[in-house]
């Protein structure tokens, strides 16, 4: 029998863990899915929680029931993958050897890469929103924010949800002005990047909505330091943003025992892959997807869906002594909130940036690319009860891939 | 130095790596206000050189920072504004794409 671990109880782990499980016999293969927590929060509905259009409660479930019977879930820290001898080795010491290894481990949440990001300031006038507490902790102070200047700072890429810090900028510009209080706040955007998306077709379009809400955008503004107290932003080049309200995207890594895992992890600890296979440099049967992989796309639950059937055939192959294909094209969308119950959809690949048109299919759609509709707001809140019901089984979404 | 043409794209990048030397790179430097170019400041070109003809991208700041052997701090101080894209178009290497 073969063994298959799976690091990381995820979007990525568990659609890949559930496919597998379907496509093979239980005697066939024993399947292990490690996670250090039994949490699975729904990632995208983080952005709705400081709105109050989402319940932190209603966000998370338990992640061994997201996994089908037949798959094994331990929940321990992983201390290091020995990828020479084919075992990962845990925090409590139990070892679990494999045939095949697939890290599905996520992005970490590196705050303290930013000198003062949770110093002195920090849940009075600095937050975050990409954990349900930080999320949580934005929303009670957003309830009573009515003055002042907001900055949603994003300090580094790459970041989950490339698109969230421009959504949030919409939210944010919509939840003002339904409280009468817009006119009072100034709203800037800052990042390190020279416009306000890396895509520039997406870029100009995006950024002409930011100008069309009054939203302010400060390019190329490299945080170095978070100043609580004096209630600045500074840039590596000494450039100050002040303000009353931050709200910061911190800085993203790989899991930590990446870095302890000799040749699994490129300098930002995400797993070294090659992106179109998904198999690791570091060893022939190990595999990473999703947030994990130091792949050139977004970090996004789409990609992740996208990515599991590429990823799965590939391990079914090495495990049957053949050469695995290289299929992933980088194929992501996401759905960009904009506010006023609209939202709109962009699509691209490794190759091809996103355009305007329509989605799933072209000059039809339903779905409008990078145009704005009601539809497609609908379908970024719709799309909850999919993500726990379909996309996770590892089903084939209608329509979508 | 020779006058010499080289193919760049609309921002000054120049697209067809193999045309570089470190004539042209003095001579870009000396362009965007850099000159001499100093041993921290090949450090960090010729890092990013390698990576980008090992890896086929250019590497992010934080890439440089963290494997460069140069601080974030002083690459900012060696190459002001924008250290990363700087460095790439002294180099002779596409601007970094800063992932996605």
């Amino acid at each position: 029998m073969k063994r298959i671990v799976i690091i990381g109880g995820g979007t990525g782990g568990t659609i890949v863990a559930n496919r597998l499980r379907r496509e093979t016999a239980v005697e066939e293969l024993h399947l292990t899915v490690v996670d250090r927590d039994d949490l699975h929060v729904y990632q995208p509905g983080l952005l709705f929680v400081p709105f109050g259009l989402e319940e932190p409660e209603d966000i998370v479930r338990p992640r061994h029931s997201q996994l089908h019977e037949g798959i094994e879930f331990i929940e321990a820290d992983v201390d290091l993958v020995d990828s020479e001898r084919s075992a990962v080795r845990l925090t409590d010491g139990r070892e679990l050897p494999y045939d095949a290894l697939i890290v599905a481990s996520g992005a970490a949440l590196l705050y303290e890469e930013t000198e003062g990001l949770r110093g002195p300031g920090w849940g009075e006038s600095v937050f975050s929103f990409y954990t349900v507490e930080d999320a949580t902790a934005l929303r009670d102070a957003l309830a009573d924010f009515d003055r002042g200047h907001l900055v949603v700072d994003l300090v580094d890429m790459p970041i989950k949800c490339p698109v969230a810090p421009l959504e949030f900028c919409f939210l944010v510009d919509w939840f003002l002005r339904e409280r009468g209080v817009r006119d009072a706040v100034e709203i800037t955007l800052a990042t390190p990047l020279d416009a306000a998306f890396t895509k520039p077709v997406a870029a100009e379009r995006l950024g002409g909505m930011l100008t069309g809400r009054g939203i302010g955008l400060e390019t190329e503004f490299a945080t170095g330091r978070v100043d609580g107290a004096e209630r600045k932003l500074i840039s590596w080049d000494e450039r100050e943003i002040p303000f009353d309200l931050a709200v910061v995207v911190p800085i993203h890594g790989g899991a930590p025992f990446i870095e302890r895992s000799p040749g699994l992890g490129e300098e930002l600890g995400f797993v070294d892959v090659d992106i179109h296979t998904l198999r690791a440099k570091a060893a022939p049967n190990v595999f990473a997807i999703g947030d994990a992989a130091s792949l050139p796309t977004s970090k996004a639950g789409s990609a992740t869906h996208f990515e599991a059937e590429t990823l799965c055939a590939n391990v079914e192959r090495v495990l049957g002594g053949e050469e695995p294909e290289g299929t992933y094209d980088g194929h992501v969308n996401c759905f960009i909130e904009s506010g006023f119950h609209k939202a709109l959809l962009i699509d691209f690949n490794y190759e091809v940036e996103p355009l305007p048109g329509r989605y799933p299919e072209p000059h039809v759609g339903p779905l409008a690319l990078l145009g704005e509709s009601r539809l497609n707001h609908l379908g970024k809140l719709a799309f909850q009860p999919l993500y726990w019901h379909v996309l996770l089984p590892g089903r084939d979404i209608p329509g979508v891939g | 130095m020779m006058s010499r043409a080289v193919d760049v794209d609309a921002e000054g990048f120049m697209t067809d790596a193999t045309q570089w030397d470190r004539d042209v790179a003095a001579a870009i430097a000396a362009e965007a206000g850099i000159s001499p170019l100093t041993d921290r400041h090949w450090q960090v070109v010729e890092f990013m050189r390698e990576r980008y003809l090992e890896s086929g991208s250019a590497p992010s700041i934080r890439t440089l920072g963290k494997a460069s052997g140069v601080p974030i701090k002083e690459l900012y101080e060696l190459f002001p504004k924008g250290p990363a894209k700087l460095a790439a178009k002294i180099a002779g290497i596409p601007k970094p794409r800063g992932c996605i």
